[in-house]
């Protein structure tokens, strides 16, 4: 391998991962505040469809970024409002959740269907970015790229050095102790919530503004699911998230290359490896961690107040 | 607010009993069932465009459904949905369609059913399908000639044998001028991931391709072939929108001429069931304007195309030979037999790279 080919498939790596750690780590944040949302792939497509369509329309990749999220959050305000408002079955109200992201996302996407558009800009810092090999990884790659890592660094600053963080969390792990000293259960779970949503359209209006620029219904191919898994993988810890996609990412990214570069190594196979060492990297987690579960304890079960 | 709702659900029962009551007057009810979103600009889409089409030309007679995502696992409900509810002619449009569809067709013998790509029928099952290697031919050509690096990245989506034959047509058109040409391909085991077919067409750039060609359904190999500055070709419908300056040309499938015709075969009650293959000749496969070359190569494409259109050419005239240098048995006479290409899975010599079985 070519240090010019080295460098191309680091880069790709990371832009494969970027969706999916954004979309993680939205996800990431509403578990811990116990809700489990399974429509991340859902509000994903609705972002990307009206992402694109406002960065159509508006010509700004910032815009259509906005357009993705406030998609997001419309969603998952529907998926609150059901499962915290009114308690609702969260499992059965997020795949609800997706199915509908799906089908909206075709309805609204409609008029935009062939469109495409320029992807945005990649940062260019005169001398740095022509450095050999890490110039363009390090600086040269678009906003979102880097809007994902302040987030991660955010997030897991949030939770583990805030007291709202703190809060949530505790949310997280025991509701009715959480409620009895006084910590607004439903408001804190509620705004978890928009804030996967905000990050699951943010990833899908990544998808068809920066990735692939152009919108087609079903674009995010299952890239949601994957997300949910990633938080499962990171044992809901933030960094581990990042760690994740790229393994994740490069995985897929080198097998394609493996094939490109005629090693002879059969491509079904090399299509299942993601996913093998996915597998096999939650075996090793979870082994390690194997005296208590790192899941927040209250994910999944709806909250009623005592009264 | 639920109150509002009930009255909007009554007012809409109402209309649409309203609406069927008026629509008595004997129309013939021909559905569809698509594989894809009619949205995909691809393989879905054009067979809608078929439809579309079918139901302009022949108007008031018929009235048509279609039914578009069918997973192909879940299909025969779907089907039996249409069956039940009057269609009188069904068109399946997917591979995957083909056992539900002879099991429906069972259920319903006086129904008639259509089924694309597939190869069991029945009295009450047609099949067709478009012999998209005649395409693959041409544009195998058109990319010998322009490549400089002689290597031509292939996008490839599963190992069945449409996907196959098309492959080993693509690398017969481009050996026929350019003895040089090698072939890398990337399975991408999915038929559309735009993401996922972006990365691919990134490796094969790496590896030195500068002419992309996909048996994949989006856009994204062609744009990364723009981005790039290099060469590509459409899949299934005119993508030249999403790559002006890089469309060389594009494999477009046409099938109206086939829905109209059995259609009003069905309204004259003709309708006999049988195999159609039709490729250039037929219309079933047509070539997108060729674009972005020079005049002498257009022309050389347009007579290819030509030649296969009269059958004077065939892109799977004898000899050929396999990946080993063995001859291979011509069942056709003077080409591969039908059969041969329809389940094509091995491939021609100069092809570097192990077929996934």
């Amino acid at each position: 391998m070519t240090p010019a080919i080295l460098e191309l498939v680091l880069m790709t790596i990371v832009t494969a991962a970027t969706p999916l750690i954004i979309a993680a780590i939205g996800e990431l944040v509403t578990e811990r505040a116990g809700v489990l949302n399974l429509g991340v792939e859902g509000m994903m497509i609705v972002g990307a469809a009206l992402g694109f369509a406002a960065a159509y329309l508006s010509g700004s990749p910032l815009i259509g970024a906005l357009a993705g999220m406030a998609a997001g959050m419309v969603l998952a305000a529907l998926f609150g409002l059901l499962t915290v408002g009114l308690a609702i079955n969260q499992v059965a109200a997020g795949l609800a959740l997706t199915i509908v992201g799906v089908g909206l996302s075709g309805l609204l996407g409609a008029g935009y269907v062939g469109l495409k558009r320029d992807a945005p800009p990649h940062l260019y810092i005169p001398y740095l970015s022509d450095l050999p090999f890490v110039g363009k990884l390090v600086f040269g790659q678009d906003a979102f790229v880097y809007g994902s890592f302040v987030l991660v660094a955010a997030v897991a600053w949030y939770l583990t050095r805030t007291r709202a963080g703190l809060a949530l969390r505790a949310i997280g792990d025991n509701h009715h102790s959480a409620h009895a000293l006084g910590l607004p259960v439903r408001r804190t779970r509620f705004l978890a919530i928009l804030f996967g949503g905000a990050c699951a359209g943010m990833a899908g209006a990544y998808l068809s503004i920066a990735y692939t620029p152009f919108w087609s219904p079903g674009m995010t191919a299952g890239r949601g699911w994957i997300a949910l898994a990633l938080v499962v993988f990171s044992s809901w810890r933030p960094w581990r998230v990042v760690l994740g996609a790229l393994l994740f990412g490069g995985a897929t990214v080198l097998q394609l290359h493996a094939q490109a570069a005629s090693l002879g190594l059969p491509g079904q196979l090399l299509s299942a490896v993601p996913y093998l060492a996915t597998i096999a990297a939650l075996m090793v987690l979870s082994i390690g961690a194997r005296r208590k579960s790192a899941a927040p304890a209250a994910l999944g079960q709806p909250f009623v107040a005592p009264r | 607010m639920s109150r509002l709702n009930l009255k909007l659900a009554l007012l809409s029962a109402i209309a649409f009993g309203m609406a069927t009551g008026a629509m008595a007057a004997e129309k013939l009810k021909v559905g569809f069932v698509y594989v894809g979103p009619v949205g995909d600009f691809g393989y879905s889409y054009q067979h809608d465009q078929g439809r579309q089409a079918m139901q302009k030309a022949l108007g008031d007679a018929v009235e048509t459904t279609f039914l578009e995502n069918v997973p192909e696992a879940d299909s025969e409900r779907s089907i039996e949905q249409l069956a039940r509810s009057g269609h009188k002619l069904i068109f399946t449009t997917s591979f995957g369609f083909m056992e539900p569809t002879l099991k429906v067709a069972k259920k319903f013998p006086k129904i008639n059913f259509e089924h694309a790509t597939g190869y069991k029928r029945a009295a009450n099952v047609a099949t067709y399908s478009a012999r998209f290697h005649e395409g693959r031919y041409v544009i195998g050509q058109i990319a010998g000639k322009m490549t400089k690096s002689n290597i031509i990245g292939y996008v490839a989506s599963f190992p069945i044998p449409e996907v196959v034959s098309g492959i080993n047509a693509f690398l017969l058109g481009a050996q026929s001028v350019n003895p040089n040409v090698k072939i890398k391909i990337v399975w991408a085991n999915t038929w559309f991931d735009p993401g996922k077919e972006a990365d691919a067409t990134k490796a094969l750039l790496a590896q030195g391709a500068d002419i992309i060609t996909q048996h994949t359904d989006s856009a994204a190999p062609l744009q990364e072939a723009e981005k790039a500055g290099k060469f590509g070709f459409g899949q299934a419908s005119d993508m030249i929108r999403f790559a002006p300056k890089a469309q060389l040309t594009a494999i477009v499938d046409d099938w109206s001429g086939y829905y109209i015709e059995r259609v009003k075969a069905e309204l004259a009650g003709t309708w006999k069931s049988g195999d159609t293959w039709g490729g250039i000749g037929a219309h079933m496969v047509n070539l997108a304007p060729f674009t972005n070359m020079p005049d002498d190569l257009k022309k050389m494409a347009e007579q290819t195309e030509a030649d296969i259109a009269s059958g004077k050419l065939n892109p799977f005239k004898c000899p050929i030979m396999d990946q080993t240098g063995k001859p291979v048995d011509c069942k056709g006479g003077t080409a591969l037999s039908d059969e041969q290409v329809l389940g094509m899975n091995w491939y021609v010599k100069g092809i570097d790279d192990s077929l996934p079985k």
